[in-house]
């Protein structure tokens, strides 16, 4: 038999690369909209994003245009006593106040110009919302990408070499999982000022060298057993080229499951710093709206329900995404354990 | 490393010595436990390969033949012993010359060019390409591992060896993921994997087992096609006498790490010596009710070949042992003639 020379690259590599790609998301996310509940998680996602990052830029020229009457406008730039000059000063959310609200009814129930009301210092809770709404977002998403990042290295290397490396790791995963995580921030807060970035790091780092390598370890255990990791060494490929051609590939599947996984533990690790004040780097954060409502006490002392205003809102959100997260998180599992799958 | 400069040809040469090759596995009871017992999975094991001849490695599941296949392309590294292969002088240059190379002791950069003359065969098909690598990916990543052409060469070397393997029309096959393809096509991929370097030696481990009866015949075809165009030689391990008859020049019967028969296959098939390859052979189905047979009676089962006793490994079971078996160690292979070596005191 002859091998046939007629053979005429029909396309482009790079062309067909990205068509596989995009043949392959397709199927991923044809597969991921058969679950309800990865659909409901992303919508979710989707509403806090355009919330956080499409409506909190606008929000103070939306309420001027729409909720403000002009004569309330030109009220709020006389008054005797902390008049504005831009309606960019009423919708801060750390330093914020309408002037046209006396201190001494913050505070104030919902109302046309703050539709989720005022706290007791004369915030707009809804901008409060929607500014915290990004840096959450950020740190979760920092957090749970640096925790893959690591799990997954870690995760490969130790189950590729064995031996002394892989007893260090998991011995050092062990230690990590069973740190006292929130003791050893709050001593950490009170030495070096926690930032949202420090905290996505430091909050990432502990996930990553824990729960996670072992997970990813257990999986790359299974990969590196494989025929095509010895027909790739047959063939003369080394240590780096096993551990990232072949099996890193096979596990980020799974690492990006736990990726979201992640997203929900570090936004609930955030927000229970914060409720107890233990972040003061961080300005804004639904931990911190709670925290504030709270240290006055607005939330103990059967008053709950007369402000509520001041802590439902934040709560909400904060269940509100950390579930999201998690249910992106189980529509995912679906496509990556087929066996989930409905028939 | 020890090597001889030869000058290159004739049909007859062999191209893999393997003498002496040992293969010890330790058998860990705790963490910090020294290794008290071994397992013998390859022990004292010595053959040839000629160039372009398919040599067969027969015996049941933990006999030691995979063990042989791992450790001729260097993906275990023998206990002890030597394995001479013929691989060119000068890999860069297109010349002729070639040498016998020890590849039991090769390192580094050595170990990596000889990897460039021998390759393997898997078993499983749907275990032995990346389920995330597109068959171009898979065909083409030992060109990538030893640098070999731009991306235009390799798609184009790669659609040529598709079309080798029977992969027709290539572009069709180029870009598609293993679990688009079956049983037997995958097989050819993996085919092609190995024969893209233009190797000289393939370990083949079995690899029509999984596959489909009804296309067996077609893989094993290929296979002996690609010996006949290349002269590639194949050391095919298998369980399967028919296949073996079907595929091998020549084959050795192992049993518990060692060689206990070996000789042209038709005469090892047609006139068994050994008792135990006498009772692997009729143990094999005859497709006719008539047929009466002696069976050949031999006891118990297999047993682990963990530190075995200095005697023959087949003693336990054998039906002719006698005192002097019992005594002596493991009897060396002995040629009865026609190039039929038969590893027993009493034949």
């Amino acid at each position: 038999m002859q091998a046939t020379s007629t053979f005429k690259p029909t396309e482009a590599l790079w062309r067909v690369r990205l068509h596989l790609l995009w043949r392959g998301l397709k199927g991923t996310w044809a597969m991921f909209a058969e679950s309800k509940i990865g659909l409901t998680g992303l919508g979710i996602i989707v509403f806090f994003a355009i919330f956080g990052f499409v409506l909190w830029p606008i929000y103070p020229w939306l309420m001027e245009r729409f909720a403000w009457t002009p004569e309330e406008l030109e009220a709020a730039r006389n008054v005797p006593y902390g008049a504005i000059s831009s309606i960019e000063q009423v919708y801060h959310p750390v330093v914020g106040y309408d002037p046209l609200i006396p201190g001494i009814e913050n505070p104030s129930p919902p109302s046309r110009r703050h539709p989720l009301g005022t706290n007791q210092y004369g915030r707009d809770i809804l901008a409060q919302l929607m500014a915290s709404t990004s840096s959450e977002f950020m740190l979760g998403v920092l957090a749970a990408f640096i925790t893959v990042v690591i799990g997954t290295l870690v995760g490969a290397i130790t189950a590729y070499y064995g031996g002394f490396v892989d007893t260090f790791f998991m011995r050092l995963a062990d230690v990590f999982i069973l740190f006292p995580l929130v003791s050893f921030l709050i001593v950490l807060g009170s030495m070096i000022e926690l930032t949202l970035i420090k905290l996505a790091f430091i909050l990432g780092i502990f996930f990553g060298f824990g729960q996670i390598t072992v997970i990813l370890k257990s999986q790359a255990l299974a990969v590196k057993v494989k025929p095509y990791i010895e027909a790739a060494k047959v063939a003369g490929g080394g240590h780096f080229h096993v551990i990232f051609r072949h099996i890193i590939p096979n596990l980020l599947p799974l690492a990006f499951l736990y990726m979201m996984f992640n997203v929900t533990s570090a936004i609930f690790s955030e927000a229970a710093l914060s409720f107890f004040g233990l972040l003061p780097g961080i300005k804004i954060s639904w931990g911190i709206m709670i925290d504030a409502a709270h240290s006055d006490g607005y939330i103990l002392g059967g008053r709950s329900f007369q402000n509520w205003w001041l802590w439902v809102p934040p709560g909400v959100a904060i269940t509100l995404l950390c579930s999201a997260f998690y249910l992106v998180g189980r529509g995912l599992d679906e496509v990556v354990n087929p066996r989930l799958r409905k028939r | 490393m020890i090597t001889v400069a030869l000058q290159t040809q004739t049909r007859t040469e062999t191209l893999v010595r393997v003498e002496h090759l040992r293969k010890l596995f330790p058998l860990r009871t705790g963490v910090f436990a020294r290794a008290r017992s071994f397992i013998h999975a390859v022990d004292d094991v010595s053959f040839e390969i000629k160039r372009g001849e398919i040599f067969g490695l027969i015996g049941e599941s933990g006999c030691g033949k995979t063990t042989t296949g791992s450790l001729l392309v260097r993906l275990l590294d023998p206990t002890s012993g030597h394995i001479y292969m013929r691989v060119p002088s000068h890999p860069e240059t297109n010349s002729q010359e070639e040498q016998y190379v020890d590849i039991a002791t090769l390192e580094g950069r050595a170990l990596k060019e000889f990897r460039r003359n021998v390759q393997m065969i898997f078993q499983d098909p749907y275990e032995s390409l990346n389920p995330r690598m597109t068959v171009f990916d898979i065909v083409a990543e030992p060109l990538g591992i030893h640098g070999i052409g731009n991306v235009y060469e390799r798609e184009e070397r790669v659609a040529e060896l598709l079309s080798l393997v029977g992969l027709t029309p290539p572009e069709s096959f180029l870009f598609r993921y293993p679990h688009e393809l079956s049983g037997g096509q995958r097989q050819r991929v993996a085919i092609a994997r190995a024969m893209i370097l233009n190797p000289s030696f393939i370990v083949a481990d079995e690899p029509t087992s999984m596959l489909d009866v009804s296309i067996r015949t077609g893989v094993m075809n290929l296979m002996l096609d690609l010996r006949e165009e290349f002269g590639i030689s194949y050391l095919y391990i298998t369980h399967d006498l028919a296949v073996a008859r079907y595929m091998c020049d020549r084959i050795a019967v192992m049993y518990l790490g060692k060689i206990v028969e070996l000789g042209p296959t038709e005469e090892v098939i047609q006139n068994p010596l050994h008792p135990y390859t006498r009772a692997l052979i009729s143990a094999v189905p005859i497709p006719d009710p008539a047929v009466e047979r002696q069976p050949i009676e031999i006891k118990g089962g297999v047993s682990k070949p963990i530190d075995p006793p200095p005697r023959c490994r087949f003693y336990d079971r054998c039906p002719i042992a006698t005192e002097r078996c019992a005594q002596s160690d493991h009897p060396p292979l002995e040629d009865k003639g026609r190039g039929h070596f038969v590893a027993c005191y009493e034949i």
